[in-house]
């Protein structure tokens, strides 16, 4: 008796709950999280989107939509994405995205983490490369229009790293792909493996 | 006729393979190497901005265009002498040749991009007067009187026209605790020490704001 109560108790809040969640999701988000994941936390091979900067999204809309960014899955997914929305309607989706709490990925590799700290902390003063945190922050949760970049995911850092040196998104100016095409692809897998495990606001 | 030449030539034939290879040794054993150079300004230049006119970055990270040479030398040995505290700028000052450092020096001040702006215009009146008449009920100098009218600098004493109003702001409220750190070795810094600590955040803001506009 008291068992079937609690799952009727259980079906009722269920279906409560995703009646508010469906209220606060707008088809437009929808449109966004079946690719970006449940809580816009990412979903292979979609970033993301939880957490990150407003006025990083906005611009990455605004590139999709003018074809600047290039690289192969933008190609395929945003620009199709990205065609439609107004200007009102990125701001607000990247809003909206920008107040979801992030989750980290957590899905590096746990030993070379250690080497992409240094890397993202001191950089390679020898080898001319920058240290990342300079831009991206101490959390790298970023700035302004400086991505957050910690805690998302392994697969997608690493593609995103390997990209710049492969002359996508050119457009996006210096100096990332300067920095990153200059970095070993052991050196690539460290930092993302690094950001992958970086939890933080 | 004929003779002087050839006596001449055969004397270059023999003169040139040593002063070639005086020029190889010097060049790779003494001043800073032309790519060695290049790609260090392509290193500094990726977080102070393609013309060194600053960035935005999580931290505010200067311009160096139109520097004075003296007074970024002056820098780069304080961050190696902890007199001035950067642990990001003690790594790089510690990857940079000494015979580089005034290649690089001698490069940012012949740049002279615009301003980056964006700091709140309002306060740029208030700003200019303190920085041309200081604050004497405050105590405090002029900043003309030391940075020069435009504000350009002079030796180790730092051009201020141009930077960045956050780094402007940062580098003064922090002042006591960033610069002049190695009591054995006192420097330039100590000068505007008395002057940081006696302006006040507002007085900070409108200063920066002003100097933020200069060209």
């Amino acid at each position: 008796m008291s068992r079937i109560w609690k799952e009727i108790a259980i079906v009722v809040l269920l279906s409560f709950a995703s009646t508010v969640a469906a209220q606060a999701e707008t088809l437009a988000v929808r449109n966004c999280t079946w690719c970006h994941g449940n809580g816009a936390q990412g979903y292979s091979p979609a970033p993301a989107l939880a957490g990150q900067r407003s006025e990083y999204i906005f611009n990455q809309l605004r590139a999709f939509n003018l074809h600047q960014r290039d690289n192969p899955f933008s190609k395929q997914y945003m620009w199709a994405a990205a065609a439609h929305l107004s200007p009102q309607s990125a701001h607000d989706l990247a809003l909206y995205f920008s107040t979801l709490p992030p989750r980290p990925a957590n899905d590096g590799d746990r030993e070379s983490a250690a080497i992409g700290q240094t890397i993202y902390q001191q950089g390679m003063p020898d080898d001319n490369i920058v240290a990342c945190v300079v831009c991206h922050g101490p959390n790298a949760e970023g700035t302004g229009p400086i991505p957050r970049l910690g805690g998302l995911s392994y697969v997608y850092l690493k593609r995103r790293l390997e990209q710049w040196g492969q002359g996508y998104h050119l457009a996006a100016g210096p100096p990332m792909p300067d920095i990153a095409s200059r970095l070993s692809s052991g050196q690539v897998q460290a930092l993302a493996s690094y950001l992958s495990f970086i939890n933080g606001r | 006729m004929h003779r002087p030449s050839r006596r001449y030539s055969r004397k270059a034939a023999s003169v040139t393979p040593l002063l070639l290879a005086t020029i190889i040794v010097a060049a790779l054993t003494g001043a800073a190497r032309a790519d060695d150079v290049q790609g260090k300004l392509g290193y500094c230049k990726d977080c102070h901005g393609v013309a060194a006119q600053g960035y935005r970055g999580y931290f505010p990270i200067p311009r160096l265009a139109g520097q004075q040479p003296e007074y970024l030398e002056n820098q780069l040995r304080a961050f190696i002498e902890r007199r001035r505290t950067n642990n990001i700028m003690f790594n790089v000052a510690h990857a940079l040749k000494p015979s580089m450092v005034s290649a690089l020096a001698a490069d940012f001040q012949a740049l002279n991009p615009p301003p980056i702006g964006g700091a709140p215009k309002e306060r740029v009146a208030e700003g200019r007067k303190i920085f041309q008449d200081g604050v004497p009920d405050a105590n405090i100098a002029a900043c003309a009187a030391c940075h020069g009218p435009e504000a350009t600098g002079r030796g180790e004493i730092p051009r201020l026209a141009g930077q960045l109003y956050p780094y402007m702001i940062k580098t003064l409220v922090n002042w006591g605790h960033e610069r002049g750190q190695s009591p054995s070795k006192p420097d330039t810094s100590a000068i505007m020490s008395p002057v940081a600590h006696s302006l006040n955040k507002s007085q900070i803001e409108a200063v920066a704001a002003y100097v933020s506009y200069l060209k």
